[in-house]
C-alpha cells in the first residue's frame, strides 16, 4: 500500500446550502471513482473534516460524472449573514476534501498534480 | 422556428464584473442575455429602500449596464432577461425607459414579471393556510413572524417566455430561480410546454451550468494554473436546439476554458440530491446524462431525465436576526502564531471585565486555520498571521462595545501589530434566511409588457 492525498485523483468544489455545506468531489478516473466509493465513506468524511462538520455528512453518488457529492451539516456557523466564519458559504470546503489522505495500492495511479 | 439560440450569462451574483455583459453582446453571436443581480440578502435591502423611496428597490447596476449596452441591443436584437427588477419591477422600468429616450429609442418594450412578493400577503396567505414552516428545520413561522424583512416566492421559467411571446426586447422580473433565466427564452423559441419534462430538464440543467457565470468557464477550477488567461475569462454561452440538445461554450478568443472538468464541478456546485433537483418547472435527475467534450472549449448534453414539477413553489424569507461585528489585526515576526493567541485573550478578557457578554463570539486566525481548521498542522514558522475576532448579540450596543476594544491592543498589547485600518468595526445587522414552501395555486404570476 501507498499513501496519497485525495487531490492526486481527483478535483472538487464547494458551496453553500442554507446551514450546511455541499462538496462535489469528481474522479480523474473510473478506477479512482470506484476506489472513492469504497474509501470515501462519510464517517470517513466527517472524521476527516471534524473541525469544520458539527452536523451529518451525506454521501450521493453520480456514477455518470463520476462524481460523490457530500452534503457537509452544520458547516458554516449557521451560514449566510448569521455565520461569524470567515468562510461563511463553504466555498473552501472542497479543497479541505482534497486534503483528505488514502491508502492505496501500490500500483494504483496517481497522477502528481502540483495543488 | 430557430434551430440553434444562443443564451448568455453575464452576470452570476450581485457584484459580479460590470464588463462581462459587455463583452458576451460585443464579442460574438448571442440572441439572449441572462443576468442575475439577488442575493438571499439583497430583497431585503431592497425593501428597505423602496420604504424610503416608492421610486426605489430594483438593482440599479443594471440600468446603469442597460444605459452602456442598449444600442449593441438595438443593433443585434439581442434580448435580455434578468432579475433586476428586484421588490419594485414597474420602477427599473420606468428607469429604463428613461435611458432609452436618452439613446433615441422610443419603442422599447419591457416586460414586467411580478407576483412573487409576497411580504404585504403574508397575512392573507396564512388565512388561505399557508403554514411557512421552516423547510430545513421544521421550526413554527411564529418564531419569526414579527421579524420578517421580505418574503419571495421563487417563480419559474413560464412568465418569462409569456412575456418574451408578448413581444419584450428586456425581461424584468423580481425573484425567479437562476436557471429559469435561461429556461425562459427555450420555453419562449421553442413552444416547450409544462409536460415535456425531459426538454425543460435539460434547459434548467443548462441554466443551472451557467447561473454562477464564469464558473463554468474556468473560475473557481481545481486546476487554476491551466487555466489560459484569466484576465479576459469569457462568461459562458448555451447554445441549445429545439430538441433541448445544447453545448455549453463561450466566444471565441476570450480567456477560461470549459471542459469536462470544469463543467462537472459545477453541476455539482451549491447541489443536494441530485436525483431530485427542484425547481418550479421540473424535477430534474442529474444521474441521468453524460457529458462529451468536443474540444475547443464546448461540452456537450444530448439527454437528461425529468419529472414532472412539484405542486409547491419554495419561498424565500429575510428576518431581522441581530447584530454582529467582525475585527481583525496583522500579526508579524517572531512568535507570531503564539503573539495572536495571547491578543485575543487580552481582547476576550477586557470585555469580560467591562461586564459585557455575547451570545456568541468566534477568534479565528487567518493564515493558519479560519477555513480548514485543524486538518493540517500549525506550521513551524509563520511570518504573520491575521487575528480576526467576532462577537454576535441581539442588542447593538454590546456589539459595538467590542468594536471599541480592538484598535487599543495594538499600543498596549505584544508588539508588531498593525493592519487595523478602517475604523471601529460596527454593529452591522443580521439579516437571516428562512426557507418554506407553499401551494402553487396560492401564487397569482403577473406579466405585463410596457
Amino acid at each position: 500500500m501507498k499513501t496519497i492525498k485525495l487531490y492526486q485523483i481527483a478535483h472538487a468544489r464547494s458551496g453553500d446550502k442554507g446551514s450546511n455545506s455541499n462538496a462535489g468531489v469528481v474522479f480523474y478516473t473510473r478506477a479512482g471513482y470506484d476506489l472513492g466509493c469504497e474509501l470515501l465513506t462519510p464517517e470517513r468524511v466527517k472524521t476527516h473534516l471534524q473541525s469544520i462538520v458539527k452536523g451529518e455528512v451525506t454521501r450521493y453518488e453520480l456514477p455518470n460524472l463520476r462524481a460523490l457529492n457530500f452534503i457537509l451539516g452544520d458547516s458554516l456557523g449557521g451560514g449566510g449573514s448569521e455565520s461569524l466564519q470567515n468562510d461563511a458559504q463553504g466555498k473552501t470546503h472542497g479543497q479541505a476534501m482534497l486534503l483528505m489522505t488514502l491508502d492505496v495500492p501500490d500500483d494504483f495511479p496517481a497522477d502528481d498534480v502540483g495543488i | 422556428m430557430k434551430q440553434l439560440v444562443r443564451i448568455g450569462n453575464g452576470q452570476g451574483f450581485w457584484g459580479d464584473s460590470i464588463d462581462a455583459p459587455v463583452r458576451l453582446v460585443e464579442d460574438g453571436p448571442l440572441d439572449y442575455l441572462t443576468l442575475d443581480y439577488l442575493a438571499e440578502v439583497t430583497m431585503s435591502i431592497m425593501q428597505r429602500q423602496k420604504e424610503k423611496n416608492p421610486q426605489a428597490g430594483y438593482a440599479r447596476d443594471f440600468v446603469e449596464l442597460i444605459d452602456r449596452i442598449l444600442p449593441t441591443l438595438m443593433k443585434k436584437n439581442i434580448k435580455v432577461i434578468a432579475n433586476a427588477g428586484g421588490v419594485n419591477a414597474p420602477a427599473a422600468a420606468e428607469a429604463l425607459q428613461a435611458v432609452a429616450r436618452k439613446h433615441g429609442v422610443n419603442d422599447l418594450k419591457i416586460g414586467i414579471v411580478e407576483g412573487d412578493d409576497i411580504l404585504s400577503r403574508i397575512d392573507e396567505l396564512v388565512d388561505q393556510g399557508a403554514t411557512f414552516e421552516n423547510m430545513d428545520t421544521g421550526a413554527p413561522f411564529s418564531e419569526i413572524r414579527d421579524r420578517v424583512k421580505s418574503a419571495n416566492v421563487y417563480i419559474g421559467a413560464f412568465p418569462l417566455a409569456e412575456a418574451l411571446s408578448r413581444g419584450a426586447q428586456i425581461v424584468l422580473a423580481g425573484r425567479v430561480t437562476d436557471p429559469a433565466l435561461a429556461l425562459g427564452p427555450m420555453i419562449h423559441e421553442f413552444g416547450w410546454q409544462p409536460d415535456d419534462v425531459d426538454k425543460l430538464a435539460l434547459g434548467t440543467l443548462a441554466g443551472h451550468i451557467t447561473e454562477c457565470g464564469a464558473q463554468c468557464t474556468g473560475g473557481n477550477y481545481s486546476r487554476w494554473w491551466e487555466v489560459p488567461d484569466y484576465a479576459g475569462i469569457g462568461y459562458p454561452i448555451i447554445e441549445i436546439q429545439p430538441d433541448g440538445e445544447f453545448v455549453i461554450t463561450k466566444h471565441e478568443g476570450t480567456g477560461g476554458v470549459v471542459n469536462l472538468m470544469g463543467v462537472s464541478e459545477q453541476i455539482l456546485y451549491e447541489m443536494g440530491d441530485p436525483k431530485n433537483y427542484i425547481s418550479p418547472d421540473v424535477v430534474v435527475d442529474f444521474t441521468t446524462f453524460n457529458l462529451k467534450d468536443e474540444g475547443n472549449d464546448r461540452v456537450r448534453i444530448d439527454t437528461v431525465k425529468g419529472g414532472p414539477a412539484t405542486p409547491f413553489y419554495k419561498v424565500s424569507m429575510s428576518y431581522f436576526a441581530g447584530y454582529k461585528a467582525s475585527g481583525q489585526l496583522t500579526i508579524s515576526g517572531p512568535r507570531a502564531y503564539e503573539k495572536a493567541q495571547k491578543v485575543a485573550e487580552i481582547v476576550w478578557e477586557r470585555l469580560k471585565r467591562t461586564g459585557y457578554t455575547f451570545q456568541d463570539t468566534r477568534t479565528e486566525y487567518l493564515g493558519i486555520s479560519s477555513c480548514h481548521g485543524d486538518i493540517n498542522p500549525v506550521p513551524k514558522q509563520i511570518n504573520e498571521v491575521v487575528l480576526r475576532l467576532s462577537v454576535r448579540d441581539e442588542d447593538k450596543n454590546t456589539v459595538n462595545r467590542f468594536g471599541k476594544e480592538i484598535a487599543p491592543v495594538i499600543t498596549n498589547g505584544p508588539p508588531g501589530i498593525t493592519g487595523f485600518a478602517g475604523g471601529r468595526p460596527k454593529a452591522q445587522e443580521i439579516i437571516a434566511y428562512w426557507p418554506a414552501l407553499i401551494p402553487k395555486e396560492l401564487i397569482q404570476t403577473r406579466v405585463t409588457v410596457v
